[in-house]
């Protein structure tokens, strides 16, 4: 089973206190991996936040084929990340990448009076056609390509990787970070298959199998977005389901968790939006799914929420004080991330629910399906 | 050489030739008859046989011999009076004394040509190997990193959707706040052209929310009377007693015109197909319809007997079945093979669907039914296009008839398990597989295997699954099997009273009897569903399309399918 450690706040943190709440979790993961997503940058590109920043992993060949590709397609660099590696710390269990980056581009001038859709729509190709090229040889991994973002994903125990990255020397920090620590199940160790899954500023990690992937996987990519591709792992279906109803289709967030468990017949006549419930649950009727599931995932906007399927249910809590909450899988891992919140308030979300903080991590909202 | 007129019965078949050979127990016989009046196709006859005696009288031996008259239960080797092994004698006889037993040597169909008309009969394929659908296994077995549900208690919604839904694209929902509203809709789409997106901007199909499994197309006429009234009221009992929104379809041959009007009408898909059978009373009482029907199903096509039309014997045609159907009594009601409307899919096709929608105010979902074929992918595509093709229902050729030829039977039509897959797979590529569902009919529950069946069917890609000769045979004792047994429905002498409209032999099947058995059927292939369904981890919906649930332990069919090869 795999544990998540998402923390969103008001200040600048380093994900290194993700690190350390999954450390405390450890019984719930086998350290077979670590992924990261930052978002809402600090540190060094806390002024850079116009520009979209590339993340990934490649090899010295795999460097030379993306910086080709990159300047070829126009893009300028403005900024460029590597960590302080701690020769020390024990190395990652595939052993040391030769490089591991995160790039701030400027858009190539033909992108300058273009609109955000646009600049949106290069980005995603720019990452589809990277990933293409460095895909066989596994030269070159690309994990996000997308303004104010980083994520930053590899093979081995969280806290040995949160060392040898020195996620602790203040070159990163973020507003919300989501970060997972892998327990490997039923698919090959592959950096791919690695969560949290990114796409266009919507993000999820996930703990759990889902029974329905192969329907759902078949359902989105037949709705022709580039993007809905990969599926290395069972649990990407949950980062593109929020990204096709929330920026595709328009739905507020919290139709999300009705897409994903909807209502009974009986059940939708208690809600005031029922006529469009029904609508919307016999047309995303693939999107359902069965479990065992918790989701964590964050909006563009910075909201972050999680949720769990309707029957099964995987752990997760949702806990903080007014400027910093966290969603952990277990209550030891709020512990570390926010010892200083009143534990009565701890939230749980069940069959029904969803927790949401909106950015700022101002406050908690508990959202019920059935009482809305 | 023996002299030519001892073998006067050269001509004359043997019993070998034949499917079945009755047994008849001389010693247990007591003549009493049963047997003989109640064959419905007059095999055995009562015969005298001279026996031939020995016996001994007195203190010393002194064998004697005598012959006697004594009378017999003899099979007759006229091959128009062929024992069909229906086992209606065995079911009567109160001494166990007789009993037909199949011959596997039997050169049945070589003779069965007398007059130069080929073997007509009904049931279903004469092929007792198992189907592709029946060697599917569920193999995704939930373990460990993913719980299994719980098929007694957690909530199952077993249900499936009939009608076109619209893609989540095109919903006419609009953003209000944290809210979404559903804008302004259209009560019917525009009907300035055909082709793909023409419906008028918020029209929304009719879809309706049913059971998986249906009761297919078997009409008043085809069906007694009571067979018909027991399926009907067992139906009703599911949909308001259990609360399981069990549909069946009318078959071609209308509906008793009280029960159109009647608020159980809700039940019934309404079938149209190439005779109009019924339709005049179902225009006629339109007017005073209370509840719409569940759908309209538009027959182009048959599994069992595929390109081949329908014929009611004018036997059959009896008072009520005429009223029924709007026809004269004691005429052949012949359905042509071929439709008016089945020159041009793109245009007649549309019409016709544009028609019955149009009957009903846009109401009620339409979609066609047509036989298992190689073609059938054409066919979905240019339903996918048309906005007002509410699903596709395909019969495979394991489907079944009340008559047909034996050779359409058995030599024609496609195995539905491909085709459905196919045409699922098709819809995918378009991204449309939940936009128009696919109905899977023919050889559903052929080994009794109800629920695996239709469990395997959805899994490859259907929505819902059609019976017919499974719920004969559940729910009314229907004889029938795929060794040829009965197989009579054709003749209007059905021994169970389940195809024929002579009150002497209908009046054998009790309604009730069988409306109860048709409840004990959906109820417990509701159980088998979720004791399928519960393993594999799913409940919420239908897991339409969870092929890599599906494992077969033979190579071929797994690539065909694209499915697990297991062993």
């Amino acid at each position: 089973m795999c544990r998540l450690s998402a923390i969103t706040s008001a200040e600048y943190f380093s994900p290194m206190e993700n690190v350390m709440a999954l450390n405390t979790m450890k019984e719930g993961h086998d350290g077979s991996g670590l992924g990261l997503v930052l978002r809402d940058l600090g540190g060094d590109f806390e002024s850079l936040k116009q520009y979209p920043v590339l993340s990934g992993i490649c090899s010295r060949d795999g460097l030379n084929m993306l910086d080709a590709f990159m300047m070829t397609a126009g893009f300028r660099e403005v900024h460029f990340w590597e960590p302080d590696i701690d020769a020390s710390a024990p190395l990652p269990e595939l052993g040391q990448r030769d490089h591991y980056f995160a790039r701030a581009y400027e858009y190539p001038p033909a992108m300058k009076n273009r609109s955000q859709a646009d600049r949106e729509e290069l980005l995603l190709d720019t990452r589809l056609a990277l990933r293409e090229l460095g895909e066989e040889n596994e030269s070159i991994f690309v994990f996000s390509f997308y303004p104010d973002t980083i994520t930053l994903k590899e093979v081995g125990d969280p806290l040995e990787l949160g060392r040898f990255f020195r996620l602790d020397d203040g070159s990163l920090e973020a507003k919300i970070v989501l970060a997972q620590g892998r327990q490997n199940t039923n698919y090959d160790i592959y950096l791919y298959a690695c969560h949290p899954f990114f796409l266009q500023g919507y993000c999820t990690m996930t703990n759990g199998e889902n029974t329905a992937f192969v329907p759902i996987m078949e359902f989105l990519t037949g709705r022709g977005f580039p993007g809905y591709m990969g599926y290395n792992s069972d649990s990407e279906v949950f980062a593109h389901i929020l990204h096709y109803t929330q920026r595709q289709l328009g739905y507020p967030l919290t139709y999300y968790k009705d897409v994903m468990t909807p209502l009974s017949e009986a059940e939708i006549d208690g809600r005031k939006d029922a006529a469009a419930l029904r609508l919307i649950r016999r047309s995303l009727r693939p999107l359902c799914i069965d479990g065992p599931n918790c989701i964590i995932g964050f909006t563009p906007d910075g909201s972050v929420f999680m949720t769990q399927d309707a029957k099964k249910l995987r752990p997760g809590v949702v806990g903080g004080v007014p400027g910093k909450y966290a969603l952990m899988s277990e209550e030891c891992g709020l512990d570390e991330a926010v010892p200083e919140r009143d534990k009565t308030q701890d939230f749980s979300p069940m069959k029904y629910d969803m927790a949401i903080i909106k950015p700022g991590a101002g406050e908690l909202k508990r959202w019920n399906q059935l009482t809305y | 050489m023996e002299p030519a007129d001892i073998l006067d019965q050269n001509h004359e078949l043997s019993l070998r030739e034949f499917p079945y050979i009755v047994r008849w127990r001389d010693d247990r016989c007591t003549r009493c008859g049963r047997c003989t009046a109640v064959c419905p196709v007059n095999a055995i006859e009562a015969a005298p046989h001279v026996h031939r005696r020995v016996f001994s009288e007195g203190g010393s031996p002194n064998p004697q011999a005598s012959r006697e008259i004594v009378h017999v239960v003899r099979q007759v080797t006229d091959i128009e009076r062929y024992c069909t092994g229906c086992g209606t004698c065995t079911l009567v006889c109160p001494n166990e004394a007789i009993e037909p037993e199949y011959n596997p040597r039997n050169k049945f169909l070589t003779y069965k040509n007398v007059g130069g008309v080929p073997f007509r009969r009904g049931g279903r394929r004469n092929d007792p190997t198992p189907s592709t659908v029946d060697q599917l296994k569920f193999t995704r077995i939930s373990m460990l990193t993913d719980p299994a549900l719980d098929a007694g208690r957690h909530e199952f919604r077993i249900r499936t959707l009939l009608g076109r839904n619209l893609p989540p694209e095109a919903l006419p929902l609009k953003r209000r706040g944290d809210r979404l509203v559903v804008g302004k809709t259209a009560v019917r789409p525009a009907f300035s052209a055909l082709g793909a997106n023409q419906s008028e901007p918020g029209f929304i199909p009719p879809v309706r929310e049913i059971y998986p499994i249906r009761i297919g197309s078997m009409s008043i006429g085809a069906l007694s009377p009571h067979m018909w009234e027991g399926l009907a009221m067992g139906v009703a009992y599911l949909n308001e007693v259990e609360g399981m929104p069990v549909v069946m379809c009318t078959g071609e041959g209308g509906m008793p015109p009280r029960l159109l009007k009647s608020r159980f009408a809700k039940y019934f898909i309404l079938q149209i197909a190439s005779g109009y059978f019924g339709w005049d009373e179902i225009i006629h009482a339109i007017p005073e319809m209370t509840e719409d029907p569940a759908a309209i199903e538009i027959k182009y096509g048959q599994g069992a007997k595929p390109g081949d039309g329908g014929l009611l014997m004018a036997y059959k045609v009896l008072k009520l079945i005429a009223q029924i159907r709007g026809v004269p009594e004691f005429v052949d009601l012949a359905s042509p093979p071929t439709h008016q409307t089945k020159y041009s899919i793109e245009e007649a096709v549309a019409k016709m669907i544009q028609s019955m929608s149009m009957a009903w105010g846009f109401r009620v979902p339409v979609y066609p039914k047509i036989s298992g074929t190689k073609t059938a992918m054409a066919v979905l595509n240019n339903l996918a296009r048309n906005p007002y093709a509410g699903a596709l229902c395909i019969d495979g050729e394991d489907g079944g008839t009340g008559a047909a030829y034996n050779v359409s039977m058995d030599k024609m039509g496609h195995p539905i398990a491909s085709n459905i897959r196919d045409c699922y797979l098709d819809l995918v590529a378009q991204g449309k597989q939940n936009e128009l569902p696919l109905i899977a009919a023919g050889g559903m529950g052929k080994t009794g295997n109800l629920a695996a069946n239709a469990a395997a069917m959805i899994m490859l890609g259907a929505s819902a699954v059609d019976m017919g000769k499974h719920i004969m045979q559940a729910a009314a004792w229907c004889f029938g099997d795929e060794y040829n047994r009965c197989n009579l429905c054709n003749t209007g002498r059905c021994p169970r009273g389940i195809t024929t409209q002579d009150p002497r032999l209908y009046r054998r099947l009790d309604p009730d009897v069988v409306a109860q058995r048709v409840v004990d059927v959906f109820k417990s292939a509701d159980v088998e569903l979720r004791k399928i369904f519960a393993p594999l981890g799913r409940s919420t919906e239908l897991p339409i399309g969870m092929s890599d649930a599906l494992g077969v332990a033979d190579e071929s069919i797994a690539e065909r399918l694209k499915i697990s090869y297991v062993c």
